[in-house]
């Protein structure tokens, strides 16, 4: 059974889940293709693990509609679950168990066919074969990440959600576990992967941009700075500080980042912003450069618009 | 095909369980633990040799034999007397208030009769609440009686005193028609301590995965309500079972409890009762939204059984409501079926009338946790 469009592996209308009176995930709509990697930003509290869990079926949501891998979303997620890898945001496989009683248990819960071979070369490829009878408990934050995503990988799920599997995790761990993730996606593997940091956002295929659990804007990277229509200056020179505090007053100015000792000054109208640095391009000391956007300026500027509206919804 | 029971399935969860049950330190000290202190607790109560305890004497019979009682009874450590002419009236509102917990009433003309030959009845009536104290008192009262009774039977009527059983002894048991004995407790005790151990250790079960945050992984996966709580049930079986044989050492080598009926049924009527207490702390556990509350619902249920099974209380000496409530409890059917199988040699046929409440307990209770079961985390 398969709905019309197969090139989605994911496509969700209208997913609304509230908690109380909090609306915690407010009309989401996500569409994410087969085989790409699709990363879930947004702020702690956005509602990224609340809408990954209505996407395999831990949550029921209150409103909306769609499926996951040609299944329906409500009524089939039994389907979803055998087909679907979950890697939660914190450690939820049993630190009381080893490792390979870990993997030995999923394996048997989704009657996998030669169990023993499959946790054998699991444990092989994760480099643990000789650790293998360690609890799982007594690993490093790393080690747990790449043991649940072994597990997660263990009955060869057609779509990897990825709940923030790189928080704690050291720089050159976190390169790795990416190196892994383009190598599942390569092999026909959907990867949708939620994190806060933004040089993870630059390396995925497409991403959804989540606050206050209002999608905010989705799209590829390239495609999220064009239509941001933001415009970036970095300026060199002077006494940065005062530097910072004088461009902030200007009305033009959105943000002003410092960077080492550069500041970044980027705004939604470009000509507005180059009017008003006008006399500050002609200071000798100064030395203005036109930048590039970057993802974290759109999502800062992304983030303040649904601030300035959920006050604005508060206040009313 | 998905949403059909799988023994592989249930195999895994098992495993994974027994595993985890093998590991947690607390489970073995409960295990064995609450065993052998609630033994050693009560068996300590059934076992020590209480004195001084408070008695009441009602003299009808002014004579000598009653004088030589009283002192051979004041000598003795083991009664205290607080009353030694005492009124009847007012003697058996002591016994009532508990005020004393013996009154023994030496009737009117008694020695006389005696002497006559005409095996004349000492009244002796007991606060048998406490039962063992019972049978000690009048372990220690009948010689006591003999001995005073030589002193009168001189002479012509020495060969009386010898005689077999020149008196009676009528005995009362008050407040515990059923005379609970030694023999009544130890069984009994296995039945409390399993009831308190297997809900206790599985109330605890599903909201420990909640707590632990491995619930939702447990949910992403493809397991069945019924798997999950099945597999959560089976390893403690092992669990009550290790507890048991315990229970039977203690009660064959330290109190000396025969068992009369088979041991293979019994231990057959035991599975049933370790199923309904698993099952009651699995139910518990998937309707508790925490560990604290689990752990309410099993004190919560542990109290009425205590209470109303008969196993504090005489269950025939309970108002008519405590009774319908106490025919639902598990412990209820089991004490019946332990003592039964233990002192009285139970077969199949007598123990059916206890078992298959048992089992419908059961089914009931497990529907029930099934259905509260949350298959997500909303
Ligand atoms: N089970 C729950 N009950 C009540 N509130 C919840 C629950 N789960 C999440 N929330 C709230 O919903 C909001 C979104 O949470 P979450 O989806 O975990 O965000 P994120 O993963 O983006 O950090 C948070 O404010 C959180 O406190
Ligand atoms: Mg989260």
């Amino acid at each position: 059974m398969s709905t019309a469009n197969d090139s989605w592996a994911i496509e969700v209308k209208g997913l609304s889940k509230s908690f109380g009176a909090k609306r915690v995930v407010d009309q989401l709509d996500l569409q994410v293709r087969r085989g790409e990697i699709f990363g879930f930003l947004g702020p702690n509290g956005s509602g990224k693990t609340t809408s990954i869990r209505m996407l395999c079926g831990l949550l029921t949501p209150d409103a909306g509609r769609g499926q996951c891998l040609g299944y329906d979303i409500l009524s089939d997620s039994a389907r979803i679950k055998r087909e679907v890898g979950y890697m939660t945001q914190r450690f939820s496989f049993y630190e009381d168990l080893s490792i390979r009683e870990n993997l030995e248990f999923v394996a048997a819960v989704y009657r996998m066919p030669r169990q023993r071979t499959v946790v054998d070369e699991a444990l092989r490829e994760l480099g643990l074969s000789d650790r293998q009878k360690q609890l799982a408990g007594s690993l490093s934050g790393g080690w747990k990440q790449r043991m649940a995503l072994a597990a997660c990988l263990l009955h060869r799920p057609k779509l990897l959600l990825l709940d923030e599997p790189t928080a704690g995790v050291d720089p050159s761990a976190r390169r790795d576990f990416w190196a892994e993730i383009h190598r599942l996606a390569a092999s026909g593997i959907t990867v949708l992967v939620s994190t806060h940091y933004m040089d993870e956002a630059e390396r995925c295929h497409r991403l959804a941009y989540l606050a206050y659990g209002k999608l905010l804007a989705q799209g590829s990277p390239t495609e999220l700075v064009t239509t941001s229509g933001l415009s970036t200056w970095t300026v060199i020179g002077g006494d940065i500080d005062r530097l910072q505090h004088e461009l902030l007053q200007l009305s033009a100015s959105e943000q002003v980042v410092p960077f080492g000792n550069s500041l970044h000054v980027s705004s939604a109208d470009g000509a507005e912003l180059e009017r008003q640095l006008q006399s500050y391009f002609e200071r000798p000391d100064l030395r203005w450069t036109r930048d590039q956007v970057r993802l974290e300026d759109v999502f800062i500027h992304l983030m303040r618009g649904a601030a300035d509206n959920y006050a604005e919804g508060a206040a009313r | 095909m998905i949403g059909r029971f799988s023994f592989a399935r249930l195999g895994a969860m098992v495993r994974k369980e027994f595993i985890q049950v093998r590991r947690d330190r607390l489970t073995f000290a409960m295990m064995i633990g609450i065993p052998v202190v609630q033994l050693a607790l009560f068996g300590f109560a059934i076992n020590s040799d209480p004195k001084h305890l408070p008695t009441a004497v009602v003299v009808e019979d002014h004579s000598a034999f009653s004088r030589s009682l009283l002192a051979s009874m004041q000598a003795s450590d083991y009664f205290d007397l607080v009353e030694t002419h005492a009124r009847i009236d007012a003697a058996q509102g002591m016994l009532r208030d508990g005020d004393v917990q013996f009154l023994l009433t030496i009737p009117t003309d008694f020695a006389r009769t005696l002497v006559r030959g005409e095996r004349p009845a000492l009244l002796l009536e007991a606060d048998a609440s406490d039962p063992a104290a019972t049978s000690n008192a009048l372990a220690v009262l009948d010689p006591l009686v003999r001995s005073a009774m030589t002193a009168e039977l001189r002479g012509p009527l020495a060969s009386l005193a010898t005689a077999s059983a020149p008196f009676e002894w009528n005995v009362h048991r008050l407040y515990n028609p059923e005379g609970i004995t030694q023999y009544n407790i130890v069984p009994g005790l296995m039945g409390v301590i399993l009831t308190m151990t297997m809900i206790i250790m599985t109330a605890l079960g599903v909201t420990r995965e909640i707590e632990r945050g491995t619930m939702e992984n447990l949910l992403a996966m493809p397991v069945r309500p019924l798997e999950v709580l099945i597999g959560k049930i089976l390893p403690y079986v092992l669990v009550g079972y290790v507890q048991v044989l315990v229970i039977l050492l203690a009660s064959h080598y330290v109190f000396a409890v025969p068992i009369v009926g088979s041991l293979a049924w019994l231990v057959i009527c035991v599975l049933v009762f370790i199923v309904a207490n698993l099952t009651v702390g699995i139910t518990f556990s998937s309707i508790a939204r925490n560990q604290t509350q689990a752990m309410q619902m099993g004190f919560f249920f542990f109290l009425p059984t205590i209470l109303l099974s008969g196993f504090m209380f005489p269950f025939r000496g309970m108002p008519h409501w405590a009774q319908m409530l106490g025919e639902i409890l598990p412990l209820t059917h089991f004490l019946r079926l332990v003592r039964g199988i233990m002192l009285k040699g139970y077969g199949v046929a007598e123990s059916w009338p206890n078992l298959w409440p048992l089992m419908v307990f059961t089914a009931v209770v497990l529907a029930i946790g099934l259905k509260r079961y949350r298959q997500t985390l909303d």
